[in-house]
């Protein structure tokens, strides 16, 4: 049995920190990409639900059209077809270099995708709402604009705060898929050191340890948070 | 004069049956949304036109029947067949870990919790590159060495161990939504553990779970397409890949391989969605029925669930 072998397959984190500065980098640009696309599928994602429960049969349809889509298209194929369809194909932001090109076009796909799960979270929210309040909303004249913003949503988004924060935890995990689109971001900071160094067992728990650092904490945030903004019924 | 009555609205209570006026606003919305539906699109295709990718040559391949043969059908076989492996492993890894971390016994549990806990935290896509590169590092420290893991394996391994922690909580979430007097009255008539388990529990839990086990399917089958990323040839690889180098047509692929996806899932979500329907209604299970939606169920990490 060879023991320096053993101990550098296995146990020996010095490789980690060896390379700590590109790691640390790589996880920056996750933690950059996720902020970015957990606010516009925020946005983007109340804004379908809006459309989904409103009096306009066009915005209901268009709204679950796009949910129906996108739900069901793997993310991996969104992202590569942002970098090589949108960019290699159809020159846009072609002109940009490439690590801006590579953010931008991951920001689009990645809160494209997630904002049709937001939608769905969101409308979920709004049916657990009980339905006097959207009757009390109408009985005190408000049209349907003014009962959503000042009745509906506040309660539906404080119903929807934990399964929120697991949608968000996917979006992390899911910024993984970015390097399809060219967006250079820690998992594939972790395949370049394993070509380089190895596959070895630290490095690879190193990585997964950087992640539950990301996601962990964010799940408990949430489920705090949901238990604190609970609304009392 | 004729009243015109009020036409019936989809029974929502979010709004009011449109008078008049609501009826004219309502209408004029319509209008600006599919204009900019419509100008979003036509920009697209307008892009598209100028790019040159309307030309029949980029198109035609999709109508021989030789391009379907050898690229898609294929294609999708790696695809569902990654998927179906992975789905049935990911079940026997929820069942087991899943009475592991229901067992009362401290030593069982923590270590269970512990690894599901671990495997829905990080993306499938480091499971999936260390499933592939890590076991041979491994085989080396012991001074063995092993068959080089294929891309096929490495998307089984990843979506197994990843939607088998996913399919843990849901039979968690199954047991926890069966009421408590359920397994009271089996211990009462003097049923064991593992007979109030397997005779009371489990089949109440699987008709509520089924479900959600067949959208979390939906998960596993979209992801199967990560595979891309270490080659694996399924039916992204196939219209991304190999169709794009013979034709040079990438957007036309990525179009209809979208729709293949976008079918098959939407087919599955439809069962699931009967399924939830069906199990709404049946009388056979006292269980709470479960959101159709793993999402909701995989809220907060370390949350307790009962022991039995």
């Amino acid at each position: 049995m060879d023991w320096n072998n053993f101990y550098d397959k296995l146990l020996n984190f010095g490789p980690f920190l060896e390379h700590s500065n590109e790691i640390w980098s790589g996880f920056l640009a996750t933690i950059r990409l996720s902020a970015m696309a957990a606010v516009l599928a925020l946005v983007l994602g109340t804004l379908l639900a809006a459309m989904r429960v409103s009096p306009v049969s066009v915005m209901r349809a268009t709204a679950t059209m796009y949910v129906n889509t996108l739900r069901n298209t793997p993310l991996t194929l969104i992202l590569l077809f942002c970098g090589l369809g949108l960019r290699d194909t159809l020159g846009f932001m072609a002109q940009a270099a490439p690590t801006v090109s590579g953010y931008w076009l991951a920001v689009a796909g990645l809160s494209a995708y997630t904002a049709a799960f937001v939608c769905e979270t969101l409308r979920s929210g709004i049916n657990t709402v009980p339905i006097g309040q959207a009757e009390a909303a109408r009985s005190v004249g408000l049209p349907f604009s003014q009962s959503l913003r000042l009745v509906i949503l506040p309660q539906a988004f404080r119903a929807v705060i934990a399964p929120l924060g697991s949608v968000l935890i996917a979006m992390i995990k899911n910024t993984s898929v970015a390097l399809v689109a060219g967006y250079f971001e820690a998992t594939a900071t972790m395949k370049q050191l394993f070509d380089d160094v190895g596959a070895t067992v630290p490095l690879f728990f190193g990585f997964a340890i950087g992640y539950m650092i990301l996601t962990l904490p964010t799940g408990l945030l949430f489920g705090w948070l949901a238990k604190r903004m609970a609304v009392t019924r | 004069m004729r009243i015109r009555q009020p036409r019936k609205q989809q029974g929502s209570v979010l709004f009011d049956a449109p008078g008049p006026r609501a009826r004219w606003l309502n209408r004029v919305l319509g209008v600006v949304t599919a204009i900019v539906v419509l100008g979003v699109v036509g920009l697209f295709v307008w892009q598209l036109d100028r790019k040159g990718q309307w030309a029949w040559a980029l198109w035609e391949p999709f109508t021989e029947a030789k391009v379907w043969q050898s690229f898609i059908l294929p294609g999708l076989k790696n695809t569902l067949s990654a998927a179906v492996v992975a789905a049935a492993l990911a079940l026997g890894f929820g069942v087991i870990f899943g009475f592991g971390r229901l067992s009362e016994r401290r030593w069982i549990r923590m270590p269970c919790g512990a690894a599901v806990e671990f495997f829905r935290a990080i993306p499938v896509l480091i499971m999936i590159f260390f499933a592939q590169a890590g076991p041979p590092v491994i085989a080396d420290a012991f001074n063995r060495s092993i068959e080089p893991i294929s891309a096929f394996e490495a998307v089984v391994i990843g979506l197994t161990l990843y939607n088998g922690s996913v399919f843990v909580e849901i039979f968690r979430a199954g047991i926890r939504a069966i009421p408590a007097g359920q397994a009271e009255a089996g211990y009462a008539i003097g049923l064991r553990k593992s007979a109030v388990m397997l005779r009371i529990l489990l089949p109440q839990a699987v008709t509520t779970m089924m479900p959600v086990i067949v959208s979390q399917v939906v998960v596993l089958l979209k992801d199967s397409a990560l595979g891309y990323v270490i080659a694996y040839e399924d039916l992204l690889n196939a219209g991304f890949v190999q169709i794009k180098s013979n034709f040079n047509n990438l957007i036309p692929a990525a179009i209809v391989i979208t729709g293949i996806y976008v079918a098959i899932n939407l087919t599955v979500s439809y069962l699931a969605g009967w399924l939830e329907r069906r199990s709404r209604r049946s009388r056979k299970s006292a269980a709470v029925p479960l959101p159709a939606d793993a999402s909701a169920l995989l809220a907060t990490p370390f949350s307790k669930g009962p022991s039995i």
